[in-house]
């Protein structure tokens, strides 16, 4: 069993015991204990179900590269799926809930797969469920979703907050083991800015574990010293429980903090992304130690090597009585050392390498531990737990020489070094035959803006076996880091570590050597996703042979530790099956995060009200204290209309435009784009943007303008007014104002650049406010002595006035067809302005309206709306808008393009207004039938609605659309089929539905 | 998330104060041209495999077009230059060449 | 070819799984095909097996520079959908997506079609029409959808936060028979089919060259050697334009970084596909469990196959306001394709100036759910010249100024 032991636990505070639970058991643990150990120390090695077979799953590692024992933690809203209690530091009150089964983790009925796990190889569900075809989705989907999915869903709103933080520096140092402080102290010693996140709550990595010493003291005192060092220097910043999540191209990096998982009592952000901008990455992210791939390798109480050390040294754990330790390499001794010095029991340590080992082996054989050299585990007996292992020869096929009663297993593969950051942005590697791994290669690193590589990966990440290389190569990197930052790097010597006498170690891809497939089917790689060593073979059979091939068809690495401790395991049993060398193989690729990173983190503080920002009017507050119903209209919200009580929406905007219509309405029209236009050559410069000649506008008059793409399509229009010879104001649509902006300028700086004109966004600089309906003048007049009379302000006219004591101007403009003044003020004066117009308005029953009654307002006038009558497909010509469009000019933007042959097809469809034999009001974006269906089965169309709305001041649906041969048709009926099934009769008639010689607006 | 240095008010920004415009240098053909010289400045793309020419606006900065060229295989800028030119300066294509010796890109070189 | 089943499962099981043949051969290259297509990602392996089974040409060759379906064919989010507004679109997507409906039975390879529902949400009032205009094209073309209710729309995902501050849910555009396949199965599966019709698929198998006769295509130049064909189709994505270079013209193509994200696995808890194009974020869980989440293009040529974070968190941010409780889940991995892109993002699907030689491209970021439809329509194009699926997306339509602009309904189209 394991459990705690009376010393040791270095990272522990014994005095303060926590107490936590685990599927509702109540137990408990030290200060300093993280989940895993906590569980250890309390006997609960079984934490969870593999994916596929449900199969008991122990912990196997101490750090990020945990693949089984990941747990739900928290409740309600602090609920979460899928926790590694590896990486989970333990606190007070914690609860966390094993995952994967049904009824309970001891008794899964899940675990049955495991006994079909024959019928279950690779890619077996591509070959089955086939027939009969509705059962995938009906029966055999539902049943394998269920099963698969590991944790539960969240189900309530999360109840923590979340935020971003930005940083730059010259140098940012991934991993706060010797290597990263080494490189950092060196990096910052040259007066660059150095950054350093730690992934873990301590500094210093697997040393303090793994012993040694630098400059002849232990290594524990080089750590300490050091960030003394680093703390005291202004240009350094220490991050731990931060963990560099990704390198992205031209030094860009991700950190992933988490401030109050451990500690959920602070009144903080519980994750922080850093988003930092870094001249040199130095990645001294380690190595990780590879399982050893035998029968049985998943039973709960087999671990790797380096955990059983890290679990005693650091939290004062033994994994069991009696381990046997099993390794190709001398990194394994230092375990059974470590454990034999507890004074545990080590039966044996089985060396698969016939040389056996180096100065470490020795020093194991002289505690009297039995050391087998050649020697393999043929299978390890037990179920939930491990009971014994039986031994053979690893250059066998697996004959059990001698079986032993153990509880534990500590196994050591040899080290893989952790490239996945040096990776993530192109970062090659190179296959290192000695030490059989990848490690970064030098010449191949990611490259920058500049085309200069950018990391620097160093330490065990970058190969290095031991302390005297590990800080000779960190010194460097940090020297390397820091001219490449324009920094001079100081010439003291590197620090010196203790050198290892380790003999050589041996690849061991599968033990023993000559497995059968017995045992090859019981030898995990995948331990999470169920994959197995006879199913990557079986893979490789059947031509899966590039290596993202036989990961997609066999899942290897695909689990939520994207194959940390399988792939280059994997990858070995490929190239074997395929008879290759594993370079050739090659690895999958490596993408962000190095561990799975919260979605609430990358989201940071930007949810609900503060998701988007928001843009209001001066008046957005009036009509928030005054019920209106709004939509959102690009990133502002614009009032619907102003539903009184009760009130149904449509009742609300037939209200507005009766009052509109009959007396007095106002509009708040201050997201209206508003566009100055200035320079000698502005006029000529808006005779290309517009398709009508604005350069013969007259000061003080405005004019509608349609503006087009260069590919001809209708893009944006509006009201244009020029102030003086050389100003315009240009009006685009709300939408329409920023992309507008872009687009002139885009033609002045990059095509007319020698014109002379200037151009302003000034739409939120002014609040607009449109006054509208036969009373618009007679308020106007209480609130001004200028003269605004017919003459005095002619229809398309504008004028610069003062109302209610305002700087104001005046548009004599009507989007309505009513007479309507639209009143541009500084915004400062906007909310004033509204107030003063409702006051004297009050007497005329003043009305403010929202965009519904500007809709249908415009719409029973035949006035188009960008978006509704446009799509993005079509050209003024199509609105019978030929008398926007001049004829005396040689250019403008898109007229070339409507030139083209589909452009110029008489066939297009052309606007009319459409009138229903019934009154009705036809339904949104509904097509008209055509007789026959094309090559393809689908109905022939021969036009379609594109504005309707049922008009209050008609008393029936009116509607717009796009007809074949429409103006051509003038009271034809068409067909205009519902989705429903029903069919509208509509009459084509003209789009201006009410006061066609416009007496109102002229007035 | 590149960094881009805008030449038109000297700021070295990250990709979100920027966007992108598409293929540079591009010759407007208007009323007149034929279908096919029509067709070719709106559609044809170069989109090499390497040294490009592509427009960008510093809409979150100084507002400004500006040209840049860059490597979209590795994201390598050689360098920024004003709109207002109708073919790469000649710093521009020295530091082309430096680096990629015996480029092109349409008639440039 | 031994057919696959539960039963040859059963009994493969007994003997420890070593009677099982190779999915797809590994041939080395012939002369000469009748056809030869370029890119062995879905499009391409469709065309092919269409082209054997529909039109009996079955000396054929597809070439690939990688391994199959390495490109966006096994980097998409799986959505498959037909729910598009103009014709020509709605009518080749529909193709596809009915085709998806028998194809784990046409090729026995279980692709995993699983029809579970595509929600396309409406989250203004332009929205609502915009998708309400879809539906009433989609039952003339008979594409059944349907314009739903935001009630409704929580029936169907009840994860959903219809009442977010900024943009709440008004509707939405559902299509009851889209949803998803396995995407690796969909390109293995019509490998498996072509290698059985005795098609040549050659991997890692790059073209250097197009060679021609006085206009007329004869054959490729690659690194396994020159290889001889009557008819070339090419189908590969974003590197059309570099094939359309070295056959001397050029395309209306540009090539840009799509990313796409997987959550950590969770227990079934969205059984359709939403699609939330105002906040720009689509999400549907996978078999695994996975939340598979897509986002949006950069705004730049890229061949890298990496994209810019500030599209991650865009897209993050979006899925996180339309549901909630996805907060505490975590990003497992993230990753990009390229995409290419044409002048109205709509595909080509086209002759060339080069006699003989065809192209199929642009698919932007919908290709996955076109491959079936796609290798249908092109496959006949290849073999008659022409097709009413196909016909509408020639590269003529650049110059007659003809588009097929889907943006019109939809602010992106995925």
């Amino acid at each position: 069993m394991s459990t705690r032991l009376a010393t040791g636990g270095r990272l522990l505070d014994k005095a303060r015991a926590v107490n936590f639970t685990f599927n509702g058991k109540r137990l408990r643990g030290h200060a300093g204990d993280t989940l895993a150990s906590a569980l250890l120390a309390n006997d609960q090695m079984l934490v969870g179900r593999s994916f596929k077979y449900h199969r008991p799953r122990g912990i196997v590692a101490s750090g990020a590269e945990e693949p089984n024992a990941i747990v739900g933690l928290g409740t309600g809203a602090r609920f979460e799926p899928n926790q590694r209690v590896t990486t989970t530091e333990l606190f007070d009150g914690l609860s966390a809930t094993s995952q994967n089964h049904w009824p309970s983790l001891d008794f899964d009925v899940g675990a049955v797969n495991a006994k079909l796990g024959r019928f279950m190889p690779a890619g077996f569900y591509y070959k089955m469920f086939i027939h009969p075809r509705p059962f995938w989705k009906h029966v055999y989907e539902p049943f394998i979703r269920q099963a698969a999915g590991l944790g539960k869903a969240p189900k309530d709103r999360d109840g923590d907050r979340y935020e971003h933080f930005y940083a730059f520096a010259d140098v940012l140092v991934i991993g706060g083991g010797v290597a990263g402080l080494q490189s950092a102290l060196r990096a910052a010693q040259s007066g660059a800015k150095v950054m350093v996140l730690e992934q873990t709550a301590h500094w210093g990595g697997r040393a303090p574990v793994d012993g040694g010493t630098v400059d002849g003291a232990p290594v524990e005192a080089f750590i300490d010293a050091t960030i003394a060092k680093l703390q005291d220097m202004p240009n350094v910043t220490l991050r731990n429980r931060c963990m560099g999540a990704g390198v992205y191209d031209h030094g860009y990096a991700l950190g992933y903090e988490r401030i109050t998982d451990h500690a959920p009592e602070l009144d903080a952000p519980r994750h922080r992304l850093w988003r930092i901008r870094a001249g040199q990455i130095i990645t001294a992210t380690g190595a990780i130690e590879r399982p050893l791939s035998f029968a049985g390798n998943d039973i709960p109480g087999v671990m790797l090597a380096s955990a059983v050390r890290d679990y005693a040294v650091n939290y004062g754990v033994s994994i069991g009585d009696r381990t046997v330790v099993v390794t190709n390499n001398d990194d394994a001794y230092r375990t059974a050392i470590t454990l034999k010095s507890l004074g545990l029991d080590i039966p044996v340590i089985l060396d698969a390498r016939a040389s056996g080992g180096g100065a470490l082996a020795d020093e194991a054989r002289a505690l009297g531990i039995r050391v087998e050299n050649g020697k393999a585990i043929a299978s390890v007996k037990g179920g939930k737990r491990v009971t014994g292992v039986a031994i053979c020869a690893q250059a066998g096929e697996g004959a059990v020489l001698e079986e032993i009663k153990c509880d534990a297993v500590a196994m050591s593969g040899g080290w893989s070094p952790v490239v996945h950051l040096w990776s993530h942005c192109g970062g090659k590697l190179t296959w290192d035959a000695e030490r059989a791994h990848f490690r970064p290669d030098p010449t191949k690193p990611p490259l920058g803006a500049s085309g200069e590589g950018f990391v620097i990966a160093t330490g065990a990440a970058n190969g290095a076996a031991d302390l005297a290389t590990t800080l000779a190569d960190a010194d460097a990197a940090g020297k390397a880091a820091a001219k490449a930052t324009g920094h001079k790097p100081k010439s003291a010597a590197a620090p010196q570590g203790s050198a290892s006498d380790e003999a050589p170690l041996m690849p061991v891809w599968l033990m023993p050597q000559g497995a059968g497939i017995n045992l090859r089917m019981k030898s995990w790689l995948d331990y999470q996703n169920d994959v197995k060593v006879s199913d990557v073979q079986l893979a490789a059979r059947e031509g899966f042979e590039s290596v993202e091939h036989a990961k997609r068809y066999t899942t290897l690495g695909m689990a939520t530790d994207q194959g940390k401790l399988s792939n280059i395991n994997g990858l070995a049993i490929l190239s074997d099956a395929l008879n290759q060398p594993i370079p050739q193989t090659g690895t999958t690729t490596f993408r962000p995060p190095y561990t799975p990173i919260s979605l609430a983190a990358i989201g940071g503080e930007a949810r609900d009200e503060i998701f988007q920002p928001l843009r209001k009017t001066p008046i957005h507050g009036w009509h928030e204290d005054n019920g209106a119903h709004f939509e959102p209209v690009g990133q502002w919200r614009r009032p619907y209309c102003f539903p009184k009580g009760e009130e149904s929406h449509r009742d609300a905007v037939s209200r507005e435009i009766n009052q509109t219509r009959g007396a007095l309405g106002l509009l708040d029209a201050s997201t209206l784009g508003k566009i100055i236009v200035k320079g000698p050559d502005a006029g000529k410069f808006l005779d290309m943007l517009y398709t009508n000649m604005m350069s013969t506008l007259k000061p003080g008059r405005c004019r509608y303008g349609l503006m087009c793409s260069e590919n001809g399509f209708l893009m944006d229009d509006g009201v244009v007014a020029r102030i003086d010879d050389d100003t315009f104001l240009c009006h685009t649509t709300t939408g329409g104002a920023e992309s507008i902006h872009g687009h002139m300028e885009d033609w002045l700086q990059c095509e007319w650049w020698d014109w002379k004109v200037y151009t302003a966004n000034v739409t939120e600089q002014y609040a607009q406010i449109a006054v509208v309906g036969p009373k618009a003048r007679t308020v106007l007049e209480k609130l001004t002595s200028d003269d605004i009379s017919a003459d005095g302000l002619s229809f398309m006219g504008w004028k610069d006035l003062t109302l209610a004591g305002m700087p104001a101007r005046a548009y004599r403009i009507s989007f309505s067809g009513e007479l309507s003044y639209e009143i541009a003020v500084p915004a400062s004066y906007g909310r004033a302005l509204w107030d003063a117009l409702l006051e004297a308005g009050a007497e005329f029953g003043v009305m403010p309206y929202g965009t519904e009654g500007l809709h249908v307002m415009r719409a029973e006038k035949g006035f188009i709306m960008i978006g509704d009558e446009t799509d993005g497909t079509v050209i003024p010509q199509d609105l019978n808008m030929q008398w926007a469009i001049s004829k005396k000019k040689d250019d403008y933007l898109g007229k070339r393009a409507q030139e083209r042959s589909h452009m110029a097809d008489p066939n297009r469809w052309k606007l009319v207004g459409l009138e229903t034999l019934d009154g009705s009001v036809l339904p949104d974006g509904a097509y008209a039938t055509a007789a026959g269906h094309n090559a393809n089965g689908q109905r022939e169309t021969q036009g379609r609605v594109t504005s309707t709305y049922y008009s209050p001041t008609l008393g029936r649906g009116i509607a717009m659309g796009l007809v074949l041969d429409g103006p051509d048709r003038m009271g034809d009926v068409i067909e205009i089929p519902k989705v429903d099934g029903g069919i509208v009769k509509a009459k084509i008639v003209d789009p201006i539905f009410f006061d066609k010689d416009g007496e109102k607006q002229n007035v | 998330m590149l960094i881009l240095e805008c030449p038109c008010c000297g700021v070295r920004g990250e990709e979100t104060e920027f966007h992108g415009g598409g293929e540079a240098h591009l010759k407007r053909f208007g009323p007149g041209s034929t279908d096919d010289e029509f067709h070719t400045y709106l559609f044809s793309k170069e989109n090499p495999k390497g040294v490009h020419f592509e427009r960008w606006r510093h809409n979150n900065g100084c507002g400004k077009w500006f040209l840049a060229a860059r490597d979209t295989m590795t994201l390598e800028v050689f360098g920024t230059y004003s709109a207002q030119t109708l073919e790469p300066p000649k710093h521009i294509r020295d530091a082309i060449t430096a680096k990629r010796p015996g480029w092109t890109w349409r008639d440039f070189s | 070819m031994k057919r696959y089943s539960a039963f040859a499962i059963a009994r493969e099981a007994l003997r420890h799984h070593m009677g099982w043949e190779r999915a797809w051969a590994s041939p080395e290259p012939k002369k000469k095909y009748d056809v030869i297509i370029i890119g062995a990602g879905g499009h391409g392996l469709a065309t092919a097996y269409y082209l054997g089974k529909n039109f009996g040409i079955t000396n054929v060759a597809v070439l690939e520079k990688g391994w199959l379906g390495g490109g966006n064919t096994g980097r998409n989010t799986t959505i498959i959908r037909s729910n598009y507004l103009q014709d020509p679109s709605a009518a080749i997507y529909e193709k596809s997506r009915a085709l998806y409906e028998t194809l784990s039975q046409d090729l026995n390879y279980n692709i995993m079609y699983s029809p579970r529902g595509v929600i396309m949400l409406a989250q203004t009032e332009h929205e609502v029409r915009g998708y309400q205009r879809t539906a009433h094209a989609n039952a003339l073309q008979g594409v059944t959808t349907e314009f739903i209710s935001p009630t409704r729309v929580k029936e169907i995902v009840p994860i959903i936060n219809l009442d977010g501050p900024r943009y709440p849910v008004l509707g939405g555009l559902w299509q009851a028979r889209g949803g998803t396949a396995r995407h690796d199965a969909v390109a293995w599966g019509y490998a498996r089919a072509c290698s059985d019709m005795g098609m040549h698929i050659l991997q890692k198998c790059e073209v250097t060259g197009i060679t021609r006769d006085g206009g007329r295509v004869t054959g490729v130049s690659t690194n396994r050697g020159e290889i001889a064909c009557d008819k070339l189709g090419v189908v590969v994505a974003g590197h059309s334009g570099h094939l359309a270079d070295m056959a001397g013209f050029r395309l209306p193509i540009e090539s840009v970084a799509l990313q796409a994200l997987v959550s950590e696995p969770i227990k079934p808890c969205m059984d359709c596909v939403v699609m939330a194009n105002t906040v720009h974020g689509y999400m549907s869980q996978s078999d695994k469990g996975e939340m598979v989440i897509g986002g949006g293009t950069d705004g730049y040529n890229n061949f890298t196959q990496r994209g810019s974070f500030h599209h991650i968190e865009e897209t993050v941010r979006a899925l996180v306001e339309t549901f909630p409780m996805v907060s505490r889940l975590k990003m497992l991995r993230q990753w990009g394709g390229i995409v290419d892109v044409t002048g109205d993002r709509s595909p080509i699907i086209s002759k060339t100036p080069v006699d003989g030689m065809f192209i199929n491209c642009g698919w932007g970021t919908g290709g996955f759910k076109a491959i079936p439809g796609s290798g249908w329509g092109f496959a006949e194009m290849i073999a008659k010249g022409h097709s009413p699926l196909t016909d509408a997306f020639g590269l003529d339509r650049f110059h007659q100024g003809r588009f097929i602009d889907e943006s019109v309904a939809a602010g992106v189209a995925h």
